[in-house]
């Protein structure tokens, strides 16, 4: 079985083959309201794989115990697949040690290490600065900072397309700039941003940065050296693994020179009631039982994307967002918001006369899921002057099928509503 | 295209009054001489909408106005509220309230519904029964029922209300 191979680090290379690719997602083939699934909601939370189902059901059925600490084979054998699952992470984004590779429970709460134990070095007046397409993940932690220690928060402003130039982020730079904290792939416009040269741009002026990967890591191939970020940060459950376990990548040095962020029980090395000393890394970080069972997910969700070639499923999903692009352009009165040039796998749009929660509840008699709403960026809807859109995303799974049921659905909507 | 069952839950949600209010709402606006004011807020899907309201010295709505944004359940919702409660007594709104939650989640026959409130509250019940649609669509409900949660909480005087969580 499948939870088997999950031992091996290099996994089989296939041929991306749309049809089998579908049916590795056991739950695609389900109705909803008797329609076939159309699932346009990968932006929120990706489908899983077989390989990744058995994967859990494997470790709950046969191999269970908790990890790092018993002197016991179940024990030892689930701390080598957790630790493995850390030799995964470091593979696919290409870091240079696993001490460089944090499991959280999620990427909110790898954003909220990094405030809560590198903005503690902060002090007033050091500037972070962010840009309006963010999502309250990347924009909270930074005010909740603000307000405890008087940081300035500055939002680097983005164009009428949705888009961020690297000229406005310099703009932002100055020499109390310690943080950019930035997006790798905007979760509801889909807009592509230049992390690379933020990041150099960011170094230059001797600040850190931090990329929100949670869509970049889906759709990009993200090498961690070759960017020179400081921190990256992204969940298992958008990368079509288990929720419940996100990654923090932060450089080590920087790891190491920051504070612990939770105190509890793995993170320390010795403790005594006047004093206590911490774990090496990454357990410094790790306070408490690990999401054991999700990282191992998150290990063969890896797997299962590192068996195709990821220019095959970055080709195909660009494929979809040019297609769904030109066939919404044809329905009248919608309007594109997010029109960049370079997207990825996202579409937002709103219908005159009919509103987004409207429509979703009508697509999703016709078995389409989409997702209504601000999207957790009230910013970026308010600098579009909408309170919700509608919000098409897709995974490596989607068919241009499904593109054309959601512009058959939209259209039925329409004549509901409007 | 044929109608199917599942088309008839839709479009048994979105009824020509519904979808008439939700675009013309009626009583759009602030009351100038309010003497109570209420905000209802669901932060998750953006629905907002506030409730003004001028009260007679024995609680009775003499005036009431709303001013929201959101989907065309809750602005519906609202503009229907705001003819169906004017001019009455505060124990009938609060009464007229818990109808309305009663319709728009549970499934009591028509029947059953009437002879509860029917008494008393008469036609302007029968005209809020198109609320009803909300039924069959579970999550939809905290959209037709913030405008009411919020007048409730504008009774209480209380300044703010929410139907999410």
């Amino acid at each position: 079985m499948n939870a088997l191979a999950y031992n091996t680090v290099k996994s089989e290379s296939r041929v991306f083959d749309l049809d089998l690719v579908r049916q590795d997602f056991p739950i695609l083939s389900r109705a909803v309201h008797d329609k076939p699934l159309t699932y346009l909601d990968s932006a929120a939370s990706a489908q899983k794989p077989q390989a990744v189902i058995d994967v859990i059901r494997y470790q709950y059925e046969h191999e269970y115990a908790n990890v790092h600490r018993g002197a016991y084979s179940l024990s030892e054998a689930l701390t080598s697949k957790y630790e493995l699952a850390r030799e995964k992470v470091r593979q696919f984004i290409n870091a240079k040690s696993d001490r460089e590779i944090v499991f959280t429970k999620g990427a909110t709460e790898a954003i909220n290490l990094v405030s809560a134990t590198f903005g503690r070095t902060l002090e007033a007046g050091d500037e972070v600065v962010i840009t309006g397409l963010e999502h309250h993940s990347n924009i909270i932690p930074w005010q909740l900072l603000r307000d405890q220690c008087g940081i300035v928060l500055k939002i680097v402003p983005i164009s009428d397309e949705g888009d961020v130039s690297l000229n406005e982020v310099e703009l932002a730079l100055t020499k109390k700039t310690k943080l950019v904290a930035i997006s790798h792939i905007s979760n509801a416009l889909g807009t592509v941003l230049p992390i690379k040269e933020i990041a150099a741009a960011a170094h230059a002026t001797g600040a850190k940065i931090l990329i929100d990967g949670c869509q970049g890591i889906v759709h990009e191939k993200v090498d961690v050296k070759d960017l020179d970020c400081d921190f990256y940060a992204f969940s298992g459950h958008k990368l079509y693994g288990p929720n419940g376990i996100g990654v923090l990548y932060g450089k080590e040095e920087m790891l190491d020179a920051m504070p612990p962020y939770q105190g509890g029980g793995e993170m320390i090395s010795n403790v005594t009631f006047e004093h206590s000393e911490w774990a090496e890394l990454p357990a410094k970080f790790e306070a408490g039982t690990p999401p054991i069972v999700p990282a191992v997910g998150l290990g063969a969700a890896i797997d299962y994307l590192s068996s195709f070639d990821r220019k095959d499923i970055t080709a195909h999903e660009s494929d979809l967002l040019a297609y769904a692009t030109e066939r919404l352009q044809t329905l009248n009165s919608i309007r594109l918001i997010g029109t960049a040039e370079k997207k990825a796998a996202a579409i937002s749009f709103v219908l005159e006369g009919a509103h987004p929660h409207d429509l979703a509840t009508i697509l999703d008699r016709s078995g389409v899921c989409v997702r209504a709403g601000h999207h957790c960026a009230q910013p970026l809807m308010d600098r579009f002057g909408v309170t919700a859109t509608v919000r098409a995303s897709f995974g490596m799974y989607n068919t241009r099928e499904e593109v054309d049921v959601l512009i058959g659905a939209l259209g039925r909507a329409r004549e509901i509503l409007c | 295209m044929q109608v199917s069952e599942k088309d008839e839950d839709i479009l048994s949600l979105y009824q020509k009054i519904i979808l008439d209010h939700g675009k013309s709402p009626r009583n759009a606006g602030v009351v100038k001489q309010h003497n109570c004011r209420s905000e209802g807020k669901n932060p998750l899907c953006g629905d907002r909408v506030t409730v003004t309201a001028a009260l007679g010295d024995e609680g009775q709505v003499l005036n009431l106005k709303f001013d929201g944004k959101g989907c065309a359940i809750s602005i519906a919702s609202a503009s229907m509220m705001t003819e169906a409660v004017r001019g009455l007594r505060a124990d009938d709104v609060r009464k007229m309230i818990q109808a309305v939650a009663k319709l728009c989640k549970e499934d009591t026959s028509d029947d059953q519904f009437f002879s509860e409130y029917g008494d008393g509250l008469g036609t302007r019940i029968e005209y809020l029964s198109a609320l009803s649609g909300v039924r069959q669509f579970p999550a939809r409900f905290k959209c037709a029922n913030l405008p009411w949660q919020t007048l409730l909480s504008c009774l209480d005087g209380n300044d703010s209300a929410t139907t999410e969580g």
